[in-house]
């Protein structure tokens, strides 16, 4: 088949160039060129891709999932932010998802996933991502690609440097952007050099059930921490962070944070820190944090208040922790496969700053050190530098590998992906971004075993490539194909939000573990029904609860009478269906919230507080058989005084 | 090798002309050659078809020869019911099944009562564990489709022992 869709390219080129007198020879080629390359992002109908990515909303708050190399749209996760069309956020079950420590948040900024790693490689178990405003890490289970637990982040703000996982996913980590008083206190701004800090937090997952628990906090100079990246293989059990704004300037950072040469990046050793801990290290700080987790027992999440954090001074615990000067405030700090190269993108710079790891230990053991910040080693610069890359380019962000050795890394102001080779440090290939790339990800890119093949690279501005949609146009991706020496463009496709970073991973690994439906027997939420002969209206003062099943194509009960203005009635609607891909959806007229949109097995639950006296529909929303036109009811609702009696039927039953 | 056919005959059109009618001259082609290599439907229920056929409901209807399509290929009843079985089966289907189906009287889907008078045991699992497919090409189910106004009997994915289970409840509703 391969031999013959080849032989139709080739007939169909030859039939353009020979039989079509009007076009230029000249276009004709590119024709055929933009055929062969459309085959390598074709996936026909009915297949599948060969890779999941998994796409940061940014300010939407919200994770996509994009099918690779198609570029299709699947689901956008609702993580951070409500979302209507799922009710995440505004039924019942979900709402305590979005407390924190200031009450209900309902948007976020998500920005870094990454998928969770057993020996360094990707297992696909879970995806986490983090909320950049509100300091919070989400984390996303792959078997119903729903956000299943977040954690709130004290003493943290801006939580960028996130959330990056461990070799064994034994930690999550979540780094502080700003540098604030740690704890919060009444201060003048002016007084920031010294007195902030930045919090590094270690949240352990659990190995079995990945329930996250924040083990510690790193309490650091009150530098920025922009990224991290977890040492593997040999490095395994450092962190590496990339710190700007080591000046601790508080106003027009632009300028005031960009005055040094080098910044740094923090090496960290956790494994050293969590042994401390572990012997009763660190000190119990009175805090405030949200811990929330959903359950798929009782489809309802749960948000705990946690008021104690341990923390942790760097200088208490001896070559735990260093920082190694890095040029021009960088941005990524990527750590090579093999564990040996952390690369530091300074974003101002045009070089690249490949740190060494063995020369990193080699410098500690000799103490080749050059002063120190707060008490903090700083590594003499030529003594862990294991390379440079001479990029010509300008403005690196970020940086990630293939399997082969080569590395790829971003330029933003220079627009530009560029290949390189790692430890000759060579330039092998550039390709352009249209515009203005930020990061870029390689399926496994961040693992000791990458997927390669493809590169996406996450471009902030877009101008002229789509049709226009007004002044806000849409951020996009593209993709390129690495498998050759030589990058080949392949495909631009729209993005939902602005993603910021992405994670990739084989569709293999993860799509044989995709749960289907929910067994209706496991169903353990509190206001479930398990058939039809269950269902019941309860009334307790104003408060209605109304156990409502729904199967194709009707819901039990359908006609409800007894309601009254001012009742707040909840609606805990089960859906029977035991099949895949049979959701229902319903909706009251009037309700001042979302529809529900509920799985098989599942229960979910609205609220309406009918105002008006009258007999008010209700009607499924998700389009599920030949009689969903069908699928509706009624309910009677009458004058806070009456006396009509709670009743509750289907077909006079 | 049909593909490859249609393949080659698409290469030739393009090759032969370069207008704008080319596409449409192009689809009907491919239309013809499909239909003509079309394998006649093979319908297991021919037998069926012409029982089921008359004024009678599909759900009055009796066919004790059909064996419908699914995995049960084969099922023989012991003649003593299981008592056992009737219980475990009354509370799968009293979770499972009565949104749709009463014990007693039609309701959304048909009644059960007496149903082994009108099919055979392997038609009744069948239409437990493969309804999509039996709407679909069983003819008597397809009937029972449209005399229930296209209401789709759920798969509610039971195991073959709680569907059998359900089957030895049956026997009692009687």
């Amino acid at each position: 088949m391969k031999t013959l869709i080849k032989f139709m390219t080739l007939a169909i080129s030859i039939g353009l160039f020979f039989s079509c007198g009007n076009g230029t020879s000249n276009t004709s080629n590119q024709g055929a060129l933009s055929a062969n390359v459309a085959e390598k992002v074709y996936v026909a109908p009915g297949e599948h891709d060969e890779f999941y990515a998994f796409i940061s909303g940014g300010f939407s708050g919200q994770l996509s999932v994009y099918g690779l190399p198609s570029g299709r749209l699947f689901k956008v996760i609702p993580v951070f932010s409500q979302d209507a069309e799922k009710a995440w956020g505004y039924n019942e079950e979900t709402k305590p998802m979005l407390n924190t420590s200031h009450g209900f948040v309902p948007w976020d900024d998500s920005h870094h996933p990454d998928i969770s790693q057993t020996n360094g490689e990707l297992d696909g178990r879970w995806v986490f991502i983090n909320g950049n405003n509100t300091p919070r890490i989400a984390k996303i289970d792959l078997t119903t690609f729903e956000t299943t637990e977040i954690i709130e982040v004290p003493n943290s703000a801006g939580n960028h440097s996130s959330s990056f996982v461990t070799e064994n996913t034994e930690y999550v980590v979540a780094g502080t952007r700003f540098s604030v008083p740690v704890p919060q206190v009444d201060m003048p701004i002016s007084e920031y050099k010294g007195k902030f800090k930045g919090a590094l937090s270690f949240i352990s997952v659990d190995p079995e059930d990945g329930r996250m628990d924040l083990k510690f906090q790193i309490i650091m100079p009150g530098f920025n921490y922009d990224l991290s990246h977890p040492g593997r293989g040999k490095s395994h059990g450092w962190m590496f962070f990339s710190t700007y704004n080591t000046e601790e300037a508080s106003t027009l950072l632009e300028v005031n944070a960009s005055q040094n040469d080098k910044d740094f990046i923090a090496a960290v050793n956790w494994k050293k820190i969590e042994a401390y801990v572990n012997n009763g290290g660190g000190k119990k700080m009175a805090t405030n944090y949200a811990h929330n987790v959903y359950s798929d027992e009782t489809h309802t999440a749960t948000s705990t208040m946690k008021k104690e954090v341990l923390v942790v001074d760097p200088t208490e615990v001896p070559d735990a922790v260093y920082l190694l000067p890095t040029p021009k405030s960088p941005h990524g700090c990527d750590v090579s496969p093999d564990g040996e190269y952390i690369i530091g993108s300074g974003k101002l710079s045009a070089d690249l700053t490949a740190h060494s790891f063995t020369k990193m230990l080699d410098a500690i053991e000799n103490k080749k050190f050059d002063g120190d910040a707060y008490g903090i080693p700083i590594i003499n610069y030529e003594d862990v530098v294991g390379g440079t890359v001479k990029s010509g380019g300008l403005g690196p962000l970020h940086t990630e590998f293939d399997a082969e050795g080569n590395a790829y890394t971003t330029f933003f102001i220079s627009s530009e992906v560029v290949k390189w080779k790692l430890g000759t440090w060579e330039v092998i290939d550039r390709k352009p971004c249209y515009y203005s790339v930020g990061h870029l990800m390689i399926p496994g890119g961040n693992s000791r075993k990458p997927f390669g093949k493809y590169v996406v690279a996450m471009n902030k501005i877009t101008k002229d490539r789509y049709l226009p949609t007004g002044p806000e146009v849409t951020q996009s991706a593209q993709l390129y194909d690495i498998s050759g020496d030589k990058m080949e463009l392949l495909l631009d496709f729209p993005t939902v939000g602005e993603p910021h970073y992405a994670a990739g991973i084989a569709a293999d690994i993860v799509k044989k573990n995709s749960k289907k439906f929910f067994k209706l027997t496991d169903n353990k939420h509190p206001y479930s029904v398990k058939s039809e002969a269950e269902t019941k209206v309860t009334r307790n003062g104003n408060e209605v609860h109304i156990y409502m099943t729904t199967i194709r194509s009707h819901f039990a009960p359908d006609n409800i009478e007894g309601i009254k203005v001012g009742d707040k009635v909840y609606f805990h609607v089960t859906n029977l269906e035991q099949d895949y891909d049979v959701p229902h959806g319903i909706s009251m007229i009037g309700a001042n919230t979302s529809e529900v949109l509920i799985m098989p097995g599942q229960t979910e639950s609205f609220v309406w507080e009918p105002k008006q006296v009258g007999v008010w529909p209700f009607y499924c929303t998700d389009f599920c058989s030949a009689l969903h036109q069908e699928m509706q009811g009624y309910i009677r609702v009458s004058p806070r005084n009456s006396n009509v009696q709670l009743s509750w039927s289907l077909d006079g039953e | 090798m049909v593909k490859k056919v249609i393949g080659f005959i698409a290469i030739l059109l393009l090759l032969a002309s370069c207008g704008g009618e080319k596409s449409k001259t192009d689809a009907p082609e491919r239309t013809t050659e499909q239909k003509e290599v079309q394998k006649p439907k093979k319908n297991e229920d021919l037998k069926t078809e012409e029982i089921a056929s008359g004024d009678v409901p599909a759900s009055e209807k009796i066919d004790l020869k059909s064996k419908g399509i699914g995995p049960i290929k084969s099922l023989k009843l012991d003649d003593e019911i299981n008592q056992e079985m009737v219980t475990k089966g009354a509370e799968v289907f009293k979770l499972m099944c009565t949104a749709c189906h009463r014990a007693n009287k039609r309701f959304v889907g048909p009644s059960p009562q007496n149903i082994l008078e009108r099919r055979t045991p392997e038609w009744v699992m069948n239409m437990m564990l493969n309804p999509e497919e039996m709407v679909k090409k069983d003819a008597l189910a397809k009937e029972l489709l449209i005399e229930f106004n296209g209401s789709p009997m759920a798969n509610q994915n039971l195991t073959e022992e709680d569907a059998r289970a359900i089957l030895e409840y049956f026997r009692t509703l009687k």
